[in-house]
């Protein structure tokens, strides 16, 4: 296949297949050192004070959250909607480039994969134990019962229910089906003959044959095309929670695009920040190059623009619609009592993406990983900003209040970090984070050794 | 042959050994059979799996529609009279706690009392409740209530009690030892006529008087002027004009329900009526009827003599008398004048000056205008407050010099709430024989050596003559919960009759009131038809000249002559609404009303103006020492006059129940009695920081059309003035409007009448099992109340207006709430109310996110004890408690921790409504169904109805162009609406 020599290698280091399926597995086989047990004492400490959190708010009430009144949502769906955001670039890289036949996806497909099921995983925490009776939570599943009640399905936190849950279905589905050939692999490797048990449990009977691998394709096709309307639905309808109420920077038709364009920004920023760390870690540099990370960022200021024109349209159409309300709400983010929140924001999410037009800059790893931090903070920001400053100072200003977050909020939060460092620590020991078959199916296309025999013609 | 096996078993047992074929199975079997094991036997296949399927959601699905057992409720096995399970009764009574006076209505079930309304028979409160009065009936489960005679901290059985004081008493007239009986203001014509006989049986008792908020000054000036002492009747409802010097007679000065009644009569405005009163307050404080005045001027109090004075010689001026020299007035005066001489006859000026001196001014001012015989008497009177505060420092120094050897106590608490307390609780410790007869422990009764404690008025028989020829009686609701025994039955014990009570009074007013009317023949139902009504009012003509005659009154004037030039800081005590004097202290809902204009509860604090805090550089919650003797919090009062400060008394009980206890800081000491203000208080700021429980913490409307509102002048031209822009459209959604055929139930609030006394928030508490929360919460706004009044300020801090609006759910039929639920649990009833099904709730608190008017309350703890979790209660004030819990009203669902709640528009008593005339077979009447709320108001601001129903009166109301909804552009379709607030004076609108 003709490569273009612009296009820079996507797999370095002269790698052969064996080459390429010896390093990919090693952290599987090997002990692992001394920094994982330190990282995974740090994150599982984490995950234990986060449920120590969980399980005194659900026994002595949300009261122990810094809500009232007023402010009835707080640091509880702010990191729910920001951690379903984060999922959305594993879903993007791996369903919606896979369509768009973006080669360069292979060597980070996997990662970002396991990290939205971890953060869809945290983000589902939240809605359930945010409930002031999270025991009756089942209520809002639609099913015969002898109470005779049905839900309601005008309601957007009932999409919710529907948009998060398909999602996490269809993400595992998706994962788990392109790891089957990887673990077909691992089985094959596994001297222990219990791990090669589990492994051949977990590898449903692949052989490798012409007619599995057809098989494998098609359904990846299909998922792929299931799972690419999710990455625009999933965060649409998460949206939907704030656009369609009637409070005044709430109630904004922008929201399903903006959200969706925050999203896959936040994702991205998440997925760099864990790439770095693990090609570093895992001595992955050959398969996660500087030509990847630059391929991000540029996707990271496509989105990030995308936001910034988002957050200067709701300025102007404040403004525009001559909504007192509205226009109070969007003066107030800016210079109310939260105008801090807004302008790291805006700072994070907005201004500091811009640097990387700078090509010097979007190849500068310690940089890229420093914004990535940034836009991290700025995307949880973002979602501090519109729930909590808007329904501060709403309508009636007899009801206007002031939200602090307590330490069990904060505990919990700090617990799904937790959680989500925790699985993807113990993913890195299990499964290959990078996905094996498919970095070979594009090695002698993309592969240096085949850029330096086009380069020799 | 050789022999060919297929097994070992066939090899080992023979040809017949061959498996017989299976029973043939039934259907249900078969499908079953797919749980087996044995694979290969089953017949099972996917069909049959497909078919269990079917049959197991065929099967859930008829289970799950089936109805739930009906569970039924045990009934009294001997029914008692009156008692019907599931219904009220109602017995009339009277609320009476020292000079707080109600005619009420004691709303029982099952036998027990559960809420407190107003008596619309009464002429003297007409209905109206406050909001001590509604609070009083958990006052009757108070825990720290004395449960049985005690000497020192011995229980002691009532006949050994009344033995030892019979002898004690004995002694003490034999010895001609004087023995003084110290009560709060009696105006119970049987119980005086009691202690009368008491005394004529012990000569040596002598009967004091005392209150806590003495109307010496009032007494004493009717006495000079018209040598006939006692408070004059008040009427303000026919009163053109009203000028107030410092006299908050809508919050605390003498008797606001029943003043709010008229006062608001007198400014409602309807097509037929644009005319209304013109209220001036001069003031220090902003109090709750500086509030609600038209002008209100911020002065010190030092000042007020001085500008009463002024205000008289002006008067005279116009009169074309004789005046007197003082400094020419400033044209505030000049024209308070001319409008009160415009408004002659028709006009009321009064002063809540404790200077005797002051009010001899005042009614020389009421005299010239000839408002004698009109908006003011004095042949009829006022009765709650008798005491006379010189004979209080008789007693004291009696006390301290030894000559009193014994003293009875009742219904007052000197030892906290008189000045010098401190001298009174030491002087009290020596006298020999003590006796406290209240029905709660305080500081004075702990001293005292016996307690022969008292009923709760919910217990007691009593009759009351709050003013001249308006009777009413007291019945209780309950047989007293304790050991305790009433005031007056202990008296006539002690004094060897041998008679109840009751009887007495049946015999008194068999003798006195009895024959004051002719409409019943005889005494029998002359009483028990008295007794059903609550109240006897004959009508008895009474002819009196007033003359004005006091020689001493150019000595007066000239006396204030002089304005005072004091430059220093001048401190006010006040009373606070929800407190009063302190001896409700210990009332958990009380507490937690705020305050209607600070809206700070569970606290006193020190007002301070804004002018004086910026030049402190204080703000709200700093601490300042006052005179180095207190450390208190200070509140930033917009309106409060420069160089002033107030703070409330009542506050900072040591000895009473958990609730009350050192809540906030005790400063009666700061004043003398018959003092009105202390002046060059000395105030420096501690840098300490304290934190108010504040309900409202933005004061300003921030321009938003929130109260809407107009002059009297541009409502006259204009009826629906400052109400100019409406939603355009009738229906703006895409859903059909919804329809409601039989009923829509709906509210409104007329802002014009609505002073913001708050009686509709505990009204609405006791109805609905409303929670407290306590101190802590309020402060991290999780307040629970299902009505609140939203004070704004508008104008400028240093003389702001103030505008109260009462905010519940108001029943949207485009309800924000409602369709974001998850679960449904909050859904609109075919009659246009917004309901919530609390059991369905799962607490995503979404609807009260989603609720522009913030009136969804979320139980953040387990306040009531109603959440299956062990030891998670948070019940600072023991409302979980059994003997608390007796308050609750059956009707109403006690809400678990984690579900909204809401205001339901009492759905219970529409319920009630409805099936009473369901019973009757006719449709429910207008006006027969009242919300808590619009029940307890005292000035009838809240009208509930039927909004199909074009006849009632809230359709009436609601068509008229002041009628809006609070936020209707954004189309919620409130079942709830407002009329606009007319305020009688010029407003520029900007």
């Amino acid at each position: 296949m003709y490569v273009s020599p612009i296009r820079e290698p996507l797999v370095t280091g002269k790698k052969t297949y064996k080459k390429i399926t010896d390093e990919i597995s090693a952290p599987i086989e090997g002990k692992p050192g001394k920094a994982w047990y330190a990282g995974i004492t740090l994150t599982v400490s984490a995950l234990l004070l986060g449920l120590a959190m969980m399980g005194y708010t659900i026994w002595e009430g949300i009261g122990t959250w810094g809500l009232n009144k007023t402010i009835g949502w707080g640091w509880g769906i702010t990191n729910f909607v920001w951690w379903v955001g984060i999922g959305h670039a594993g879903t993007f890289i791996s369903a919606i480039l896979l369509l768009f036949r973006q080669k360069w996806r292979t060597s980070i497909n996997r990662s970002a994969e396991a990290m939205t099921l971890f953060a869809v995983l945290c983000a589902g925490l939240f809605p359930l134990i945010h409930m002031g009776r999270p025991l009756l939570g089942f209520f809002v599943f639609p099913y015969p019962n002898t109470r005779e009640l049905w839900v309601n399905f005008n309601s957007p936190l009932l999409w919710d229910v529907f948009a998060i849950s398909t999602y996490f279905t269809v993400s595992l589905l998706f994962w788990y089906v392109g790891l089957i050939p990887d673990i077909g692999t691992i089985r094959d490797r596994m001297k222990s003959k219990f791990k090669k048990w589990i492994y051949g449990l977990l590898s449903f009977g692949w052989t490798g044959s012409a007619k599995h691998w057809q098989r494998h394709e098609s359904i990846s096709l299909i998922l792929a095309g299931l799972a690419a309307p999710l990455v625009l639905s999933v965060h649409s309808i998460v949206s939907t929670d704030f656009a369609t109420s009637v409070i005044p920077g709430w109630h904004t038709t922008i929201f399903p695009p903006y959200f969706v364009a925050g999203a896959i920004f936040s994702g991205f920023a998440m997925v760099l920040t864990l790439l770095i760390i693990t090609r570093k870690v895992l001595h992955l540099e050959n398969y996660i190059t500087i030509g990847h990370i630059e391929s991000m960022n540029k996707i990271i200021i496509a989105t990030g623009s995308i936001v910034g024109i988002a957050y200067i349209t709701e300025l102007f159409i404040a403004w525009y619609s001559g909504v007192e309300y509205e226009q109070y709400a969007f003066l107030n983010r800016a210079t109310g009592p939260y105008w801090w929140a807004y302008w790291i924001m805006m700072t994070c999410n907005v201004i500091s993406p811009q640097l990387l037009w700078f090509k010097k800059l979007r190849r500068n790893l310690v940089f890229t990983f420093i914004l990535s931090i940034f836009i991290n903070i700025g995307m949880w920001f973002e979602r501090f900003v519109i729930i909590v400053t808007s329904l501060h100072r709403d309508y009636l200003p007899s009801s206007w209040s002031m939200y602090e977050p307590t330490m069990v909020e904060v505990g919990i939060f700090i617990g799904t970090l937790g959680l989500f460092f925790t699985c993807f620590l113990l993913f890195i020991r299990v499964f290959p984070v990078i996905a094996i078959a498919e970095v070979k199916s594009v090695l002698k296309s993309s592969g240096d050794q085949k850029k330096d025999k086009s380069e020799k013609h | 042959m050789k022999k060919y096996w297929k097994s070992l078993t066939e090899l080992k047992n023979g040809e017949n050994s061959v498996p017989d074929q299976p029973m043939p199975k039934g259907n249900l079997e078969q499908i079953l059979d797919i749980f087996d094991k044995n694979e290969n036997d089953s017949k099972s296949n996917r069909r049959d799996f497909l078919k269990l399927c079917g049959f197991s959601l065929a099967i859930s699905t008829v289970v799950a529609s089936c109805e739930n057992s009906v569970q039924k409720a045990i009934p009294y096995l001997i029914k008692p009279e009156e008692i019907t399970p599931g219904k009220a009764n109602y017995y009339a009574s009277s609320f009476a706690k020292g000079s707080d006076y109600c005619s009420v209505l004691i709303k029982t079930r099952e036998g027990r009392p559960i809420k407190i309304e107003g008596n619309d028979l009464s002429s003297v409160t007409n209905g109206g409740t406050s909001s001590r009065v509604q609070a009083s009936v958990l006052d009757l489960y108070d825990t720290s209530r004395y449960k049985h005679a005690k000497k020192g901290n011995q229980k002691l059985s009532w006949e050994e009690l009344d033995k030892t004081i019979k002898e004690e008493l004995t002694r003490l007239k034999n010895a001609n030892e004087p023995v003084v009986l110290l009560t709060s203001s009696i105006y119970s014509p049987s119980t005086e006529r009691i202690i009368q006989k008491f005394i004529v049986q012990y000569p040596n008792v002598k009967w004091v008087q005392y209150d806590s908020q003495s109307a010496t000054a009032l007494i004493e000036a009717n006495q000079m002027c018209f040598g006939k002492a006692g408070i004059a009747d008040y009427r303000f409802d026919y009163a053109d004009k009203i000028v107030s010097f410092d006299a908050d007679f809508l919050g605390t000065w003498l008797m606001p329900v029943e003043h709010i009644r008229q006062y608001t009569k007198k400014r409602k405005l309807s097509d037929g009526n644009t005319s209304m009163s013109h209220h001036t307050q001069v003031e220090s404080r902003l109090s709750l009827t500086g509030s609600n005045a038209d002008k209100r001027i911020p002065v010190k109090p030092s000042e007020q003599k001085f500008l009463i004075a002024q205000l008289y010689n002006e008067i005279l001026k116009l009169a074309g008398k004789e005046t007197y020299s003082l400094p020419a007035s400033n044209t505030d005066i000049q024209e308070i004048a001319k409008d009160l001489w415009a408004h002659k006859g028709k006009s009321l000026v009064i002063s809540g000056s404790n200077d005797a001196y002051v009010q001899v001014v005042v009614n020389a001012i009421n005299f010239e205008l000839e408002n004698y015989g009109s908006t003011l008497r004095v042949d009829k009177q006022l009765h709650t407050s008798k005491a006379i505060a010189s004979e209080m420092d008789q007693v004291l120094a009696d006390m301290k010099s030894g000559k009193l050897k014994g003293i009875i106590s009742y219904g007052v608490n000197p030892v906290f709430d008189y000045p010098k307390g401190k001298e009174f609780a030491d002087a009290v410790k020596k006298v020999a024989f003590s006796v406290a007869m209240d029905e709660v422990p305080n500081e004075t009764t702990a001293l005292m050596s016996f307690v022969a404690p008292d009923n709760h008025f919910l217990e007691s028989w009593n009759d009351f003559e709050p003013k001249t020829n308006r009777y009413s009686l007291m019945q209780p609701g309950i047989r007293p919960l304790f050991d305790t025994r009433q005031f007056q039955s202990s008296l006539l014990s002690w004094m060897g009759e041998d008679v109840n009570y009751l009887t007495f009074i049946k015999n008194h007013w068999e003798k006195n009131m009895y024959p004051m009317q002719t409409a019943y023949p005889n005494f029998t139902t002359f009483w028990k038809h008295t007794l059903q009504q609550g109240v006897f009012e004959p009508s008895i003509k009474s002819v009196f000249d007033t003359r004005f005659n006091f020689a001493g009154i150019s000595n007066v004037v000239n006396q204030f002559s002089k304005p005072n030039d004091s430059k220093g800081v001048e401190l006010q005590l006040y009373e606070s609404i929800a407190i009063g004097d302190g001896r409700m202290a210990n009332n958990p809902w009380l507490q937690e009303m705020p305050d209607p204009v600070t809206k700070i509860c569970w606290d006193n604090y020190l007002c301070v103006s804004p002018k004086q805090a910026e030049e402190m550089m204080l703000e709200t919650g700093d601490v300042v020492d006052l005179n180095s003797k207190l450390k208190l919090p200070v509140y930033i009062l917009p309106g409060q006059a420069y160089n002033t400060v107030s703070i409330a008394k009542g506050y900072g009980r040591q000895l009473c129940g958990v609730v009350g206890k050192n809540v906030g800081v005790n400063v009666n000491a700061l004043l003398a009695s018959n003092d009105d203000f202390l002046g060059d208080v000395k105030l420096s700021k501690t840098g300490e920081k304290y934190d108010l429980a504040m309900t409202q913490t933005h004061h300003s409307m921030e321009g938003r059309a929130i109260v809407r509102e107009a002059g009297l002048e541009e409502y006259k031209k204009n009826p629906s003035a400052g109400n100019e822009s409406h939603h355009a459209y009738e229906n703006a959604n895409i859903y059909e409007k919804p329809k409601f055929p039989n009923h829509h139930w709906g509210l409104v609030v007329d802002l014009n009448s609505c002073v913001g006394c708050g009686a509709c928030s505990i009204a609405c508490q006791s109805e609905n099992n409303v929670p407290v929360v306590g101190k802590k919460e309020v402060i991290r706004a999780h307040e629970m109340s299902w009505i609140r009044i939203d004070r704004y300020f508008s104008g400028d801090e240093i003389n702001p207006d103030v505008s109260f609006q009462p905010v519940m759910c108001q029943h949207c039929d485009n309800a924000p709430c409602e369709n974001v639920c998850p679960v449904a649990a909050t859904n609109h009833s075919s009659e246009g109310l917004n309901q919530m099904a609390y059991n369905r709730c799962i607490g995503t608190r979404y609807c009260g996110n989603n609720c522009p008017y913030k009136v969804r309350r979320f139980n953040w703890f387990d306040y009531t004890k109603a959440d299956s979790i062990p030891n998670n209660l948070h019940d600072v004030a023991e409302m979980t408690i059994d003997l608390k819990r007796m308050v609750l009203n059956p009707d109403v669902t006690v809400r678990a921790k984690g579900v909204i709640e809401k205001c339901s528009l009492c759905v219970q008593r529409i319920q009630e409504g409805k099936l009473n005339a369901k019973i009757e077979g006719r449709k429910v009447k207008d006006g027969e169904i009242k919300t808590a709320c619009e029940q307890a108001c005292p000035s009838g601001a809240i009208i509930f109805g039927d909004l199909n129903d074009k006849e009632s009166k809230l359709v009436k109301e609601t068509s008229s162009k002041r009628n809006y909804h609070l936020l209707e552009e954004i189309h919620t379709l409130p079942s709830v609406s407002y009329l606009t607030k007319i305020r009688n004076k010029k407003m520029n609108h900007s």
